[in-house]
């Protein structure tokens, strides 16, 4: 594609949910260690852009492309491309069955075949990352919600993803707790990590990230560094920057 | 003719009920068996699959038991298969209560939250992994009440193989009542050991409820 650099690349990305159409020609490229956060109001279409790079939902038209994978082609190795992404949801979705432990090394040994020592030394690893190392024997239902969200940061990190997809990772938390996971995912981010956000904190995306886009209406209305928001050359964001939300 | 309900009576009795356990056994494995492979059909990719098998469960669902009783022993006799009593009983007892739980359990598969499902096909996992892994797990918890209270069923259920000429519970009270004639302290023999053998089941079953009732709160923010 146009930007071998690019480690997610969509271009006129058209998707309709029947007569509602969601997206309507968006197109935008993350670069390798760029974070790049996607605002807008609810229904403009960001979270469902996210979906799509994860293959989680399919497009009517345009391509997507992950790592060398082409979303868009229907025979994509979908096994392949989703060891090459992680994603975070905003209700955590941690196995409830499962402690945390089992939750990160499920994944390693059932998909990547590592063995299970290996895969218990990763998962102290990655807790330690999020820092929840003594959290490694309890339930999701015996952790707060900053501290699933965490593990659930965890576990996608144990699949050593070359991209991390967030969406609305922190939309379900109170402040008290969104601090503590916007802090490992500020640290994910000096570390080099590629990701992409859906995100309704303003001031967390304007200090982190390094590219906005703000959609409006299923299409990229306002793309550019975090000046953006400051300065915004629309009237739409200018109105959105405004209200908060 | 008449006279009074004696030891060999009883004996006999016993030994109906334990065929009605060992006919409950048959029925709850080969109707879980054969139960469990349609509920995986019901929500299968396979479009082929999920309309053979719902219409499997429609069929039996609209038929009574009876007349699959019937058709199992009488009318396969009438086309050569000879079946067996035992046989023919076991076996339209796996075909009818296989409906009941493929449906039941298609349910409780379905009621584990679609994010899971998806918390899992982001990680990697294939199909059959997220099933038995994640989602079945977690369907079983949901799964044991209303499995538990159906097993209620199934039990007495079994009583209907007596029209077959079956020998379990039911029918060993209708022969001795044959040769006694005391039907009101008979029938309410065979009652007591239906109850006796029920009720426990019933308790466990609504204690189960209770429990997973409890353990609910679970944080599944909005």
């Amino acid at each position: 594609m146009s930007d071998p650099t690019a480690i997610v690349s969509l271009k006129d990305v058209h998707k309709s949910f029947g007569p509602l159409k969601v997206l309507d020609g968006v197109s935008f490229s993350v670069a390798r260690g760029e974070v790049m956060a996607i605002i807008g109001r609810s229904g403009s279409g960001k979270s469902t852009a996210l979906r799509c790079i994860d293959r989680f939902e399919r497009i009517d038209s345009g391509t997507i492309e992950v790592c060398g994978h082409r979303v868009d082609d229907p025979q994509v190795d979908l096994k392949a491309l989703r060891q090459d992404i992680g994603i975070v949801f905003q209700s955590y979705n941690l196995f409830p069955h499962l402690t945390v432990e089992e939750n990160i090394t499920l994944a390693p040994c059932s998909v990547k075949r590592v063995a299970k020592a290996e895969a218990k030394s990763l998962a102290r690893q990655v807790l330690a990352q999020v820092g929840l190392e003594d959290k490694l024997n309890s339930y999701p239902e015996q952790l707060s919600g900053g501290q699933q969200q965490r593990a659930a940061i965890a576990r996608s990190l144990a699949m050593q993803p070359k991209v991390m997809l967030f969406d609305e990772v922190t939309s379900a938390l109170d402040p008290e707790l969104t601090g503590e996971v916007l802090k490992v995912i500020e640290a994910l981010a000096a570390d080099g990590m590629t990701m992409v956000m859906v995100t309704h904190e303003m001031g967390f995306a304007k200090g982190i990230a390094d590219r906005i886009v703000f959609m409006h209406r299923g299409k990229v209305h306002e793309a550019g560094t975090a000046g953006i928001l400051s300065a915004p050359a629309t009237p739409e964001l200018a109105q959105f920057v405004g209200t908060g939300f | 003719m008449g006279g009074d309900l004696n030891i060999n009576h009883l004996e006999f009795l016993g030994h109906g009920a334990l065929w009605t356990l060992g006919l409950s056994a048959m029925a709850l494995i080969g109707g879980g068996l054969f139960g469990f492979v349609l509920a995986l059909a019901r929500i299968a990719p396979a479009r082929a699959l999920r309309w053979a098998s719902g219409g499997y469960i429609q069929l039996i669902q609209g038929t009574p038991l009876l007349v699959i009783l019937f058709l199992g022993y009488f009318g396969l006799a009438a086309i050569g298969f000879d079946l067996s009593p035992l046989v023919a009983a076991g076996a339209s007892l796996t075909i009818y209560n296989a409906a009941y739980f493929g449906e039941i359990w298609r349910g409780c598969i379905q009621s584990v939250p679609k994010p899971q499902w998806e918390a899992a096909e982001g990680l990697g996992l294939s199909r059959t992994q997220r099933m038995f892994k994640v989602i079945l797990p977690q369907a079983i918890r949901i799964a044991t009440p209303p499995t538990v209270g159906f097993t209620v069923q199934i039990i007495k259920n079994t009583s209907l193989a007596s029209v077959i000429g079956f020998v379990e519970l039911a029918r060993a009270g209708q022969i001795i009542n044959n040769s006694l004639f005391k039907p009101f302290l008979i029938y309410a023999i065979i009652a007591l050991i239906y109850f006796a053998m029920c009720y426990p089941i019933s308790r466990l079953s609504r204690r189960l409820e209770r429990r997973m009732a409890l353990g609910r709160a679970q944080p599944i923010p909005a």
